[in-house]
Parts: structure tokens; sequence; C-alpha cells
């Protein structure tokens, strides 16, 4: 029966258009986006100067390849636009996630949410069959144009969206966010310069409404956008909401990406029309593409496969955000398990860590300028978060030690303050953190939050 | 396509070009910005008018008269003339604390902090400018060898009794940089000034966006990293050894003059201090960060932020007034004091990084990156 339904689900077909759309916009909003930071000079001030750079655990063997860098940029920038164009899409795809994703491994300092969420869409995008349709691959072999490819490929999209949204409503849902209305208590009243809304900033009851109504949209848009009487006015919401955020905080081209992300739960009918208006502009025929064609086999990997990896994508994707729960202590305050999680602006993290290096025989000590070592990104997400913490004292620890300083022990006294609770003792200052190994394990070295 | 989807996509284009402009923080209209309880424009202003701009007038007052000092002196070098230089040398040395944490706009481009108060000023360098002419003091290399520090050496250091540096004055070339050290001092303190009288004052005011380029977030960072680095590790930390683990004395702020280090830390404390509090010569009623955290009502354990962070400053400045006047002695004779003077100023930067940082919602950051 289950199966039954199953292998009916997979064998349904709809129009390639929208998914051919999606691509589209996605290749261009990613071109733009790289463009954007290059201009902005980031590629040289987070990854170019730093002689140090944050890595994720097992992940140590990615470097910044020096002015390479620039090449890589360039690379990741072209398959966007080779994306949108679908261009040699099956190849240009894959070397626009590993490109990009290479790009966010560099250095753990620049995580953000929405790099991770360009990371997964993309890799989903390799599997699907967005270059059929009104691409240059379709014009150029026409053995792989199709009309109608299976409905799951677009509905992908929408489960993955789907994902995104939930989580970082759930993530909402917690005592700070909900009762206290933090951290939008401690943001927005910072935020009175803003032309129209700037004024009600300062109320408490904007507060509230703020943070009930961002977890509100998070938990219920995707259902809102999945049905069709609500869907125009879901986007609607979908436009303000974002709108509002990025006139709020500074968080890039974040909106952009979630307000064209979200086109996708339209139907074929108005995504044909998005193409047609595309088309007329680019002086090319849609119609040529309407060969009427049923994808049912894809060439080169087999459907089963792709089926596969997908579904093993999204199992993963469900089950990732739940790891905390494998660590005692307060999550935001240890950060264990906190990223990959559709954790977005959940908290208001301030920290200070002073490192001390110690000789272990003769006490012999002083304090590390830790502007001779990081930027001051780094040193900020650095000073909050425990596994930067160790990763940066193993690297002064070594620094010193190749210095020709003998048996270097490394104490870090830091404070932290989560939410507006006030400073305090965050990394136990008694351990040498040097005796510390790199890992996944619980940290015991962080000390308890104090409510 | 059909009337709601056409409307849809320009909507959709309307907000993009809405946020493109936003995001330049340039249309944002100062005017029409009224704060329920805070008025960061308001503060904005008196900073500029009642604490920054006044600061420099002094100091470029204090300057001028130094400057007049030094043509008496060299005009005619007595040992009277060489004592009254050097009291209005450390004057405006005084005065330059009161200016120092202002490190923005032309201060910053001109690089204000380092070409009046890098020290340990090198000896060697200034001796070799001297002796061998040609030197251009607008370079970078030439940081060692002016400024406030090079006046100390200049003044106290080149010999060892009075008499012997007064006869050394009698040379041209001697005479020549000093003079040389004292005018450029002098230039550049009119050059901040000209531009804070002049247009940098609007834009100062005007732009009060809340990022790493706002004049708040910047100015608060300005003073934080000057009390961190130039205050409490400069004329305390890197003399009694915190940073490199045994005490170089020699690193203190005016050693040759040796007995006015303490005073020069006195005075560096209390501007900062007069900062965040707000306290002006020329108004009583002028807003800070003070009020500002007063007003978002920051609290720690039950008592108002701005309440710990003087009482934190105060407790520095009572285990300061323990120190000799003359730092260097302190920190040879006993620089156990020292260390404990720096464990209290050390304190308050976690008051003031962590807490009031997070409750004006300030970034440290100064790079303009995004986040989510």
């Amino acid at each position: 029966m289950v199966t039954d339904a199953i292998s009916t689900y997979l064998n349904k077909h709809t129009e390639a258009a929208p998914l051919a759309a999606f691509r589209i916009l996605f290749g261009l909003l990613m071109f733009v986006s790289i463009i954007r930071f290059w201009y902005h000079g980031w590629i040289e001030k987070l990854y170019i100067i730093p002689t140090f750079h944050f890595k994720y655990y097992g992940l140590e063997f990615i470097e910044v390849p020096g002015q390479w860098t620039y090449l890589l940029f360039i690379i990741c920038a072209l398959s966007a636009l080779c994306i949108s164009l679908g261009y040699l899409y099956r190849y240009t795809s894959a070397i626009f996630f590993l490109s990009f994703t290479y790009i966010e491994l560099m250095d753990k300092t620049t995580y953000l949410n929405h790099y991770y969420f360009v990371s997964i869409l993309s890799f989903l995008l390799i599997w699907l069959p967005a270059h059929r349709y009104f691409s240059i691959d379709a014009l150029r072999k026409a053995s792989i144009s199709v009309q109608y490819i299976p409905r799951w490929t677009i509905d992908s999209l929408k489960l993955l969206l789907a994902i995104v949204y939930i989580y970082a409503g759930a993530a909402k849902l917690n005592h700070d966010w909900l009762i206290e209305a933090l951290p939008l208590k401690i943001w927005l009243p910072s935020k009175m310069h803003i032309p129209l809304l700037g004024e009600w900033l300062n109320q408490s009851w904007v507060h509230y409404l703020f943070s009930w109504g961002g977890a509100a949209y998070d938990l219920g848009i995707v259902f809102l956008l999945l049905f069709k009487p609500t869907r125009t006015f879901a986007f609607i919401i979908v436009i303000i909401f974002h709108l509002m955020t990025r006139v709020l905080f500074q968080i890039g081209m974040f909106p952009y990406i979630m307000i064209v992300s979200t086109l996708i739960f339209f139907d074929a009918g108005f995504h044909r029309k998005l193409l047609a208006f595309i088309a007329r502009f680019i002086k090319a025929d849609l119609s040529t593409f309407d060969n009427g064609v049923i994808a049912d086999n894809i060439p080169g990997i087999s459907s089963k496969i792709r089926i596969g990896i997908v579904s093993l994508f999204f199992l993963t994707q469900l089950i990732i955000p739940w790891r905390f729960m494998l660590y005692p202590g307060q999550l935001f305050w240890t950060e264990q398990g906190y990223r990959f999680s559709w954790r977005v602006m959940l908290m208001e993290k301030t920290g200070y860590a002073n490192f001390k290096i110690v000789n272990g025989q003769t006490g012999n000590r002083f304090y590390v300028n830790n502007q001779d070592f990081l930027n001051s990104i780094q040193e900020k997400q650095m000073s909050t978060q425990a596994d930067m913490i160790l990763e940066y004292a193993h690297y002064l620890g070594d620094h010193f030690s190749s210095q020709g300083h003998e048996h270097v022990e490394v104490y870090v006294e830091s404070y932290a303050s989560l939410n507006g609770r006030g400073s305090q003792p965050y990394i136990d200052p008694s351990i040498n953190l040097m005796s510390i190994n790199k890992s996944l394990s619980h940290k015991y070295w962080i000390l308890p939050l104090n409510e | 396509m059909s009337k709601t989807h056409y409307l849809l996509f320009m909507l959709l284009t309307m907000s993009m070009t809405y946020s493109a402009c936003s995001s330049d923080e340039e249309c944002c209209d100062p005017e029409i910005i009224e704060s329920p309880s805070f008025d960061r424009e308001a503060m904005l202003k008196d900073w500029a008018d009642d604490i920054v701009i006044p600061s420099f007038e002094n100091y470029s007052e204090a300057l001028g008269v130094l400057k007049s000092a030094n043509e008496t002196f060299i005009s005619a070098p007595t040992i009277a003339n060489l004592e009254s230089l050097r009291s209005r040398y450390i004057e405006a040395y005084a005065s330059w604390q009161s200016v120092s944490l202002f490190d923005i706009g032309k201060a910053e481009s001109i690089a204000l902090r380092n070409f009046s108060n890098i020290y340990p000023t090198s000896i060697d360098k200034i001796t070799s400018n001297i002796t061998a002419g040609g030197y251009n003091l607008e370079l970078p290399s030439n940081f060692v060898a002016q400024g406030f520090p090079a006046l100390d050496y200049l003044m106290y250091g080149m010999a060892d009794d009075d008499e012997e540096i007064v006869e050394i004055y009698n040379d041209a070339k001697y005479a020549t940089y000093l003079t040389e050290v004292i005018n450029r001092l002098d230039a550049l303190a009119n050059e901040v000034l000209a531009d804070w009288k002049g247009s940098y004052r609007e834009d100062f005011i005007a732009n009060q966006a809340s990022s790493a380029t706002g004049s708040i977030d910047k100015l608060v960072n300005d003073a934080i990293f000057y009390y961190e680095k130039f205050l409490r590790a400069g004329k305390i930390g890197i003399p009694a050894g915190v940073f490199s683990g045994n005490t170089i004395s020699d690193a203190v702020e005016a050693p040759y003059s040796g007995i006015y280090s303490k005073q020069l830390f006195d005075e560096g404390l209390n501007s900062f201090q007069d900062f965040f509090n707000g306290k002006s010569l020329s108004r009583s009623d002028i807003k800070s960060l003070r009020h500002y955290l007063d007003a978002v009502d920051a609290q720690k354990d039950g008592v108002m932020l701005s309440q710990l962070i003087n009482n934190q400053i105060d407790k520095a400045r009572t285990k300061s007034n323990e120190l000799d006047d003359n730092l260097k002695q302190q920190v040879v004779g006993d620089n156990a004091k020292m260390l404990e003077t720096y464990d209290e100023l050390q304190k308050v930067v976690v008051l003031l990084k962590v807490d009031m940082l997070q409750a004006l919602n300030i970034k440290v950051d100064f790079v303009d990156a995004d986040g989510d």
C-alpha cells in the first residue's frame, strides 16, 4: 500500500517551467551575491589578510589558497551564471556547489545560516533536472529537452524551504524569545533612526509583536504558500517580512534569496508567464521548448540513485538540527550543536576572551593581544564560541612554543553575556586549554550559565 | 501575466529597489527621526559640540602656548626658559590625553595619535635625524621620533643636568628639530580642529546608522579601543610586563621627565570617564553613554550598568593612587601595585566590551560584513 503510494507519487509528472525559472533566478542571485562580496572587499578582509583561520572539525585541510582565492570566487561566480543559463548544468551545478561550499568551509568565522542554505540548496540542485527546459543545454541537445519532469523534483525544493522555515520557527519557541522578547528588545531600539518604522522600535509591544509574529511567520508561512487560496496573500507576507528584516538588520542577500525561493510554490502557469516574459526580453521563443516530452529516465544516472541521494539528503537535514540534544547544558550558552540548525537571529551574545600564556614550570606568564592574531570579526566570533576559543588557544600555544617559549600552557579568562543577562565567566579559567583536544564530545570546561 | 501576478512582480521589484536604497543608509533623513526615550542625534550633537570640539580647542590652545614658549627658549636658551618650556610641555601633554580617544574623522585619517604619542620614543632615530638632517616627519617610520615622547627626551633626556641640556640648544640643528616637532604637533591638532569646525561636525551628527560605520558605533569602539590599548595596556600593562612576562620600565609614558607618568595616566582615565558620563566644561546637562545605558535600562544583577562601570573606574583610580608619581620607579620598585592597578582596569574592559556593547547593540567588528 505505502510502497504503491510512493511509487505512484514518484511517477507523477508536472511542467518543468517552475524548476527552470527557479534555476534562472537562483543562478542570477548567486552571481550577484558573489560580485557583491568581492565588491565590498570582503575576499581580502575576511580571507586573504587574516593569517589564522578557524576550521571546521575534521575539515582542517581546507585552506585559504592565498591569492588563488580570487580564482575560486571567479569559478563560483561563473558557475552560478552557467546555472542560470542552463549551460553544462550537470557540471556547473556541481562546480558551483563545490566552490561555494569550499569558500564557506575556509573559515568558520563567517558561518551564516543563509550561506549554509545556499550550500545545501545547490547540492540538491545537482540532482534535479533544472536544465531540461528553457536552457542552453536543452537547445544544444534535443535529446534531453523535456516539457514535463517528475513532480518530486519541484516538491523537494518546497520541502527544503519547509524545513528551513519550520525549524527556524520551532527554534524561536523558547523562553527568551516568547516571554522576554529577547533579543529583539535589545536590537530594535538601536534602529530608532530608521525612517517610518523607527519611532515604534522602542515600544515594548512592538518587540513582542515582532517576536511572536516572527515565530508565527516561520511556522505558518509554508502552509499558507502550499494552500492555493492563500498563496498570493502569503507571498505578499513573505515580501513584507523579508523586506522588514532587510531594513532592520544587515543580512545581505538573504531576504532576496528567500523571496525568490518561495516563488517555487506558485503553479506552472505563473512560471510559464515569467519565462515567457524573460524569453521576450532575450528574443527567444518559449514554445520551442514545449515539445510535450515527459522525462522518464534521466540520462547518465538512474532515477533510483537520484531519488536515493535526495532522500538521504532530506533524512540528514531532518536529523542534524536535533543533535544538540546529545549535549547537556543550555544550548545558546554552550552552542554545542548550534550551527546548521536554522537558528537564525535567535540570540544576542557578546563575549570577551583574554588569553594567558603560562610557563608550566616557572609560572612565568603573560597575556596575549588578540589583535596581533585575529581581525575584529574573528575575535568577536571566537569570544562567544567555545570551539573557536579552544582552536585559537591551540594556535597560540603552538605559536609561542615555536617562538622558543617552554612548557607552554594556555588559559583563558573569558566572559560572555547572553541576551542581556550581563557578563559572566564563560570558560573555566583554571583549565589549561592545551590539555584539551578538539573533538565533538561535550565541552565540560564551559562554565554553566547562571540564569 | 494576470493582474495579481503582475502586481506581485511589481511589489517584488519595488521592495528590492527600496531596500537597495536603504542599504546605503544615505536616504535616511535625520529630521524625521524622533525616539521616544533616547535621542541618539542629540547625543552626537553633545559629543561634537560639548566634548570633542572644546577638547580639541583646549589642546590646540595649549600647543599654541607651547609653541611660543619654545620660540622664547630657542632665541634665548636659559635654564629659566627651559623650565617654562617644560611646564608648557606638560600642560599640552596633559591636554592631549583628553583628545586621544577621539580617533575619528580627520584625526583618524591623518593618524594623529601615531604622530603625537607613540612611545617608547627612539633615541637612535631622533639622534640620526638631527645629525644627518634631511628627515621627513610625515613618514610613518618617524612615528617614534616625534610627538610628545620625543619632546620628553629632547627636554629632559639629552643630558644629565639642565645646564648641559640648555647648552645643546645653542646648536641650531637641535633647536630646529625641537621646533619642528612642536610645530608639527600644533599643525596636526589645528588640522583636526578645523575639520571638526568645518564640514565634519555635520557628517558626524548625520551619520546615525546603527552599524559599524555609524558615528555612535564608531566613536564607542574608538573609546573602548583607546581604553584597552592606550590607557590600560600602554600606560600600565606594558611597562608592568602584562604582555611580555617581564617588566619593561622604559616603556612608561614620559620616562625622561619621569614624575609626570602617573599624572598622564590620571588625565587619560579621567577623560575616558568624563566622556562616558558626558561631563563637559561648557554644559552640565549633556547626554552620553551613561544616559544611553540608563535609557535602555541596562542592568546587571539588579544594579544599573552605568553605575557598575563608574564604580569600577573609581576602584581602578583608587588603586592607582597607591602608585608613585613616577611609574618607572613604581615598576622597578614594586611592580605588584602596577599589576593590581592593571587588574582593576581590566575589569572595566569586561563591563564595556561585553555588557555595554550588548546593551547598546554596538558591534565590535569594523568589517561591515553580513550577519544572519
